[in-house]
Order: C-alpha cells, then structure tokens, then sequence
C-alpha cells in the first residue's frame, strides 16, 4: 500500500466532531475519490492527509515506510491543487509552476527543464507567458495542477477541482482531470461533492457521511450494490419504496412486486430509472407532476408507495398529471438493505 | 517555527506596552498625591478638582464647539453626500478630494490661511466660531465620506425610483428614503466628527485666543506650565471622555462597514 | 422642484462653506507668499538658506525613519494579529489602535511621561536616561502616532489574502520566512506602500508633538510657527506652509492610487 490511513479522527476545539476515526489504504497510482454532501468530513481529511490539519492523538498517517503523522506540511512532499487554485499573483505561469522546485534547492537549469516538461504535460504552452490574472478558469485550473505536479509530489490531492467552473466547462474538463492524471501515473485523492465527477475521474469511491467512510469501492459496486441507504441515496438517487415485504414480494399501496428472494425484514430501494411504465403492471399509481428534462421525463407519481414515486421515461410523449397509469419495476433492481443499513 | 512567531508575539507586545505603558502612568499621575513619590504617597481626587477649577471653562468650550461642528457637519455634509452618491463620476471625485484638503494639508497651513484672510474682521477673529470653522474644515470629508460610502453601497437609485412611482417628491424621498437608509453611515460619521472635534489641537492653536481655550489647547498649557500630577489629570479627564467615544466610534464605523461589504 | 434641482441644492451649502472657508483662504495663502521683500522669489531663497534647508531635511528624515520603522513594527504586529486567534486579541487591538485619535499634544505628553525627568526610564535607570527632549524623543512621539494608522491599513489588507496561497506555498515546500517573503509581502505591497506616504505625510505635517516636547529639533511645522509668531514673517511662513502641503498632498495622492481607502487623520 502507498497510503496507510489508521485511526485518524478531527474534533475542534468546542467539541465538532468533524472526522470520526477513519482507516483508509490507497494502492500505488490509484486515483481515489472522497464523495459526500458538505460537512461529512471529506475536506477534514483531505487537509489533515496534506498536513494542512493535525489529527487527533492516535493517528498514524504513513506513506510506504515513511511516518508522515507528525511532518509538517512543508517536508510531505504532497501536491496540493485547491479548490480557489491559489494562484501566486505576483508571480508569472513558469514562476508559479517552478516554485516547488525551487523550494527544493535545484539548479536554475534544471527547474526550467522540468517546467518546460510540465507545460507540454498540461498543454499550457500558449499560455506560459500570461500573467495569472489574464488566465481564465480552465486555464488557472491547469497551471494549478502543473504547479502541484511539476515537483514530483509522493502523492497529489485536489480539494473540489472543478467545483470553480461554470457547468459547461466542468463536463469537458473532467474528463481532462481524468486524462492528465492517468498520464502522470501519480496517485491520487480529490475531493468532491459531485457524483458524476468522482465516477468519471476515480478508481475507487469513498462515500463519506457524518465525519465517517460509509461505503468505499469502485464506482460499479457503489451505483449497484449500496451498503447503506445513504450511499443508495447519495449514489445514483435511489428512493426507499416503504410497504411490507413477505417472503418474495413487497407489499406496497399500489400493488405487489416479485422481489426474487426471500427478504424478510429488510427494507427495498429503487433507482427512478428503474421504474417503468407498464400497462401490464403490478402497479396502479396517479401521475401528480410531469417535468420535461430534454434527454427524458421526470413522472411524480402518487398512490404506488406511501410517498411520491418519481419515474425518468424515455418516449417522445409521457402521461398526463391526474392520469392512471401502471408501472412495473424488474426484480433485479430492486435493492435490499437490512434495517440498520437501512437507517444509516 | 516557534521562534518566528514568538518574535512576532513580542514585537506585537512590545508594541502595545509602549502605547498603553505612558497612558497608565498619566491615569495613575492624575490621581497620586505626590507623583515623585508614587502610589505610596496616597491617591487623591485632589489634582481633577484642581484642574476643574482651573479649566472647566475649556472643557465645556470643548463639548459646545463638537456639537456645533456635529449640527453644521450635518447639514452640510448629509445632503452634500447624497448629491455625490447619486453623481458618480469624476466631477464627484474632484468634490471629495478638494474638501479632503484640509486632511491632507497640514492644520497649520490651513489656520495660517484661515487668518490671512479673515484675521481682520476681529468680530469673526475673536468670535468662537471661527474655531468652529476650523473644526468642520478638518471634520466635514469624514462625515461626507462616511454617509457616502454607505449610500453607495446601497442600491439607492432603484430605492428612489421605488418611491417616486408611489408618488414621492426629491425632498420627500430625501426625508423618507435616503436619511433613514444612509443612518449608520450618518451615526458613524456624527461620532467621529465628535471625537475628532473634541481632540483637534493643530488648527485650534492657530485660531484660539486667551479667552477661548478648547481642552486640547487647555492640555497643551498645562503641559507646559503646571506640575506633572495638574497635566496628568487634565489628561485623565480627556482620557474619560475620549475612550468612550473612540469605542463608539469604531463600533458604529465597523456597523457601517458590514453594509459597505 | 425636479430631482436634478434638488440634487443640486444639496448640494449648496457645501459649495457656500468650501468656497467661503477653503479656497479663498488657500488662495489668499498662495498670494500672501508672494507679497513679501522677494515676491514670489521666496521659493527660491528658501531652498538656499541653510536654515531652511536643514529643517526641510531633518523633517523628511525624521519622517522617513518613522515611517520605517512604523511599517516594520506594524506589519509583524499586524499579521499576527490577522493570522492568530487567541484570549485578549480584541484588548490587544484595542490598545494598538485607540492612540488614533490622540492630539499630537497628549502624544507628546506620553513620551514624558516615558523619558522626561520624571519620567519611566530615570526612574527605572536613574543616571539621566532622559530622552523625551532629544530627536530621538520626538522620533518615538511620531512612532506614537504612526504605530496605530499604519496598522489599521496593514490588517485590512492582510485579512484579504487567501488563506490557500500560504497554504500553497507551504504544500509546495516553503519555510515560513519563504512564505512571508514570497506570497505575504508581495500581497501586502500596495498596502504597505499606501501607509508608508500616510505616514509619511503625517510625520511631515505634525505639529502638536513636536510643540510639546519643545525640542531644540527644528522640523518644519515648528519652523512654519515661529516665523509666524514670533518674526511676524508672515510670507515666509505661507510659502513654507504652501511646501508643506504640496509635499504632504502629493503624498496621500500617491497613497490613494495605491490603494483607494480611507485615510487616517491627526497629529
């Protein structure tokens, strides 16, 4: 393992507990995601990983042999890009890139030869002789990465990367994010509330909620096989369908569905997607909403399980509010919690 | 590194006992029977009665001239920033900077030409309102400046636009919209203009005459001429009533400030 | 009455006071510089008496090192005060900014108080440590003054930078005394420059210390007093006074274009 995370928890003074104790491994190149809402403790960690943060007694942060938990930041050797970029201003493109370098005492000939190197890296050559304040977001965004890279960091941390862009850039920029960091080969940890982002870009997802690791593993496994209703929720919006199951079926307010498998005393999920309209359905539910999404139609439907359904159909035209219609979902995608996994 | 921020500690410590240290020893002064032989010589309200008696006068001419520079700064000033905030531009700019004069010009230079021209008029010359003039000289950019940078903050355009579909005249929207709108630019302003007016010292010294002490003119001839305990009482005093509203003042300016953000 | 003639009108009282009691009188003090024995000559002759001269110098010098020294102590005391949180800050600030509104009188008072015959220091070390009347005295009465003005714009300026470029810095390897020089000080400059000329200013144009202490320092304002006063000289003392305020002017413009805040007043 490259990053060996044990014990390591963050409570403020006054008493937030902002971190409970985490374990965490992280294999040599991989590229792993911390994902959860604000405040679940993803940017406590990321920081106290930087060094930026003490964790509390007890933590030991080690990266191969090397015991990390009491270095300060300036000796880890971990490239930092931040969420503002923190671009030095009174320094130019190659001066900002070059400054870790420098910090580490190498000759003038060889910082401008890896700064080169790195520029061709992040494609920054057109504009490697702009002053910071004339660069756009995008552009800021790639001279930060080159500036935390270009000092071979032991590991590079990214807190919300493009969270600073506007919507259309972040969908063309991350799957650049995603490419350069490959192509560095450097292992990896960003930081993000963005589903969408931590799946594109990450190797593994660690979803955190409430200052702990819910569940971690690949992006397939978290989006099919949830541990926890909130990783059901928070991966791929999952809605609790409620009812009372028997054996193989549920038990619900519109009607009955096949489950597939015993699953007594556990508690059903199901992806909006998942939910199909049916005319030969098991279940009978009244539209109350229709909302038109370009791509497809969001249906709230009422009547199916005790709270609102919602349904995304694909169709060139959907139901009407106030019409009957029947739905069906496939046993298989119907997702299983145990209670307490259930209220977690 | 510890070093570094211990140093930084100490300078910032250092710093502050070099303020504060002299203000002790003049509060302690002013109330000590005997300052050369310290507290041991018994502490006495003995030295304020002395300085009352001697300067009761000054500190009242103080007080006086303050609230008349606070009434004329706004009736002046008030209106004057509203005109500003709604012109924006370089005529308003040229306005500030020329009536900012008087902070960037020595008072010194500001009295000398004070007296060039009107020391002959001796009704005006020995009148005290032509100290009055000196202080709202040197006071006015701060309450002009202080209701103007709250009014622009303010979106108040559309605030006015608001009221004059509703019927609102100029004067009635001044009243209703922009006065109650600029108040904690205006209070900011009214408690500097007081504090500034009561400790203003430079212009004054040019424009007093024997029978028109103000307080710092008062301090300054004790300084001079009575015993440190008499000085350091005076100084007392002025500490008492300058402390409080150099608290005000920050308060309301930092008020002020939040809209400004 | 439309809303231009009201807007206008608000304007009248200020043009009346302006007019009345500020440009005029300037105006009557540039003439009156020029009505003496060597007309408008006397810029010239002043800039060749070495009485003037050397006041002119000693002045700026004076000025200088306080500014120096006020930035120097100022900005430490200031950073600290941005970047740490702890018990007594706000007492801590209170002390380092409430000698704002100190007259230059009660200033000079406080030095002694600290160095005078009866002050602190004769008493702590007696065998004459008595400053209070000596250029250093009135140096320090400037650094009095100068101490809390330079701080206040220091700290404004020092709470706007982002804490992530020390942070990044700090990530790309940087000892501390490489990230104040590097990220901290090239982010304060224009704010350093700004207090730097009110200081400045301020030190040229202070008269009620320097009258206090009664130093046998001669600084220009004393200079600009005494002609008045005493030699009834009174061309000589318009033409300096008009020196002063164009240098002093010149100063707090070129603080403006640095930094476009408020400017702490007094002395």
């Amino acid at each position: 393992m490259t990053l060996t995370l044990r014990t390591v928890a963050k409570t403020y003074p006054g008493g937030t507990r902002a971190l409970l104790p985490t374990d965490l491994d992280i294999a040599e190149g991989e590229i792993v995601s911390l994902l959860g809402p604000s405040g679940c403790g993803k940017t406590t960690l990321l920081r106290i990983i930087a060094g930026l943060e003490t964790a509390d007694a007890g933590a030991s942060i080690r990266f191969k042999d090397d015991d990390m938990t009491h270095q300060p930041v300036e000796r880890r050797k971990v490239g930092m890009v931040f969420q503002s970029y923190a671009l030095f201003p009174n320094m130019s493109v190659r001066g900002n890139i070059g400054y870790g370098l420098k910090m580490q005492g190498l000759p003038r000939a060889q910082i401008d030869a890896r700064v080169d190197e790195v520029i061709a890296l992040c494609r920054l050559e057109p504009y490697a002789g702009r002053a910071i304040t004339a660069l756009s977001g995008g552009q800021r965004q790639r001279v930060a990465l080159a500036r935390a890279f270009a000092p071979r960091p032991r590991l590079l941390l990214l807190d919300e990367p493009l969270s600073a862009l506007d919507a259309a850039l972040r969908g063309q920029l991350r799957d650049e994010l995603a490419a350069l960091l490959r192509q560095f080969g450097i292992t990896a940890i960003f930081v993000t509330h963005d589903q969408d982002e931590a799946m594109a870009i990450a190797d593994r997802v660690a979803v955190m909620s409430q200052g702990r690791v819910a569940q971690i593993g690949t992006p397939e496994v978290l989006y099919r096989a949830p541990e926890t209703a909130f990783v059901a929720r928070f991966v791929g919006n999952s809605m609790p369908l409620g009812g009372r199951i028997d054996g193989d079926k549920l038990h619900l307010p519109g009607g009955t569905l096949d489950l597939g498998a015993p699953s007594d005393g556990k508690a059903a999920f199901v992806r909006a997607e998942d939910v199909r309209l049916a005319e030969d359905g098991p279940l009978t539910a009244r539209v109350t909403a229709v909302t038109f999404l370009g791509t497809h139609y969001r249906i709230a439907l009422s009547g199916a399980t005790d709270d609102t359904l919602f349904c995304l159909h694909q169709g060139q035209s959907a139901p009407k509010p106030g019409q009957t219609v029947r739905l069906a979902i496939a046993p298989q995608s119907i997702l299983t919690l145990t209670p307490e996994k259930a209220a977690a | 590194m510890r070093i570094g921020k211990a140093l930084q500690l100490a300078v910032t410590l250092l710093a502050a006992a070099f303020l504060l240290v002299p203000t002790i020893q003049s509060v302690l002064a002013g109330v000590t029977v005997n300052y050369f032989q310290g507290i041991r010589s018994g502490l006495t309200l003995d030295w304020i009665a002395v300085v009352w008696g001697l300067y009761a006068s000054s500190i009242f001419l103080s007080l006086g001239i303050a609230l008349a520079c606070l009434c004329v700064t706004l009736v002046i000033g008030v209106p004057a920033a509203y005109a500003l905030a709604r012109n924006p531009g370089r005529l308003s700019r040229a306005v500030e900077e020329f009536i900012s004069l008087p902070l960037a010009i020595p008072g010194l230079a500001l009295a000398l030409a004070l007296l060039q021209l009107y020391g002959s008029y001796k009704g005006f010359r020995m009148s005290w309102t032509f100290i009055l003039v000196g202080h709202v000289l040197y006071t006015l950019p701060f309450m002009v400046r202080s209701v103007q940078s709250v009014l622009a903050a303010i979106d108040l355009k559309t605030l006015e636009e608001g009221a004059a579909t509703l019927g609102a005249g100029p004067a009635r929207r001044f009243v209703d919209v922009v006065v109650p709108n600029a108040l904690p630019g205006i209070l900011a302003g009214a408690l500097t203009v007081v504090t500034l007016s009561i400790g203003e010292f430079n212009l004054t010294w040019m424009l007093h005459t024997p029978f028109l002490k103000t307080l710092p003119v008062g301090l300054a001839d004790s300084y001079a001429s009575m015993r440190l305990e008499i000085a350091s009482a005076y100084t007392l005093i002025f500490f008492v009533m300058i402390v409080p509203l150099l608290l005000a003042m920050q308060w309301a300016s930092a008020r002020a400030q939040q809209i400004t953000k | 009455m439309s809303s231009r003639q009201f807007v206008a009108l608000c304007l009248v009282p200020l043009a009346i006071f302006a007019l009345t009691f500020l440009a005029l009188p300037l105006v009557r003090l540039v003439l009156a510089s020029g009505e003496g024995e060597a007309g408008w000559g006397i810029y010239w002759q002043i800039l060749h008496t070495p009485r003037y001269l050397t006041t002119l110098v000693q002045t700026v010098l004076v000025s200088v090192s306080v500014t120096t020294a006020a930035l120097a102590v100022s900005t430490t005391a200031g950073l600290f005060l941005t970047r740490n949180r702890f018990r007594g800050r706000a007492v801590l600030l209170s002390i380092l900014t409430l000698p704002l509104a100190f007259p230059g009188v009660v200033v000079g008072f406080m030095i002694i108080l600290l160095g005078g015959r009866q002050g602190l220091f004769n008493t702590i070390f007696p065998g004459h440590v008595v400053f209070a009347y000596s250029i250093f005295g009135l140096f320090l009465g400037y650094l009095y003054f100068s101490i809390p003005r330079v701080l206040l714009t220091v700290m404004a300026a020092a709470e706007k930078i982002d804490p992530a470029l020390e942070e990044a810095a700090r990530t790309l390897g940087a000892p501390p005394h490489r990230v104040l020089r590097d990220v901290l000080i090239p982010a304060l400059a224009p704010a350093l420059v700004a207090a730097g000329a009110i200081a400045f200013a301020t030190a040229m144009g202070a008269f009620g210390t320097a009258f206090t202490l009664a130093t046998n320092i001669d600084v220009l304002p004393m200079v600009i007093y005494t002609e008045f006063t005493l030699s009834a000289n009174i061309a000589m003392a318009a033409a300096l006074s008009v020196l002063l305020g164009i240098v002093t002017w010149g100063m707090l413009f070129l603080a403006r274009s640095f930094s476009g805040s408020t400017i702490a007043a007094g002395g």
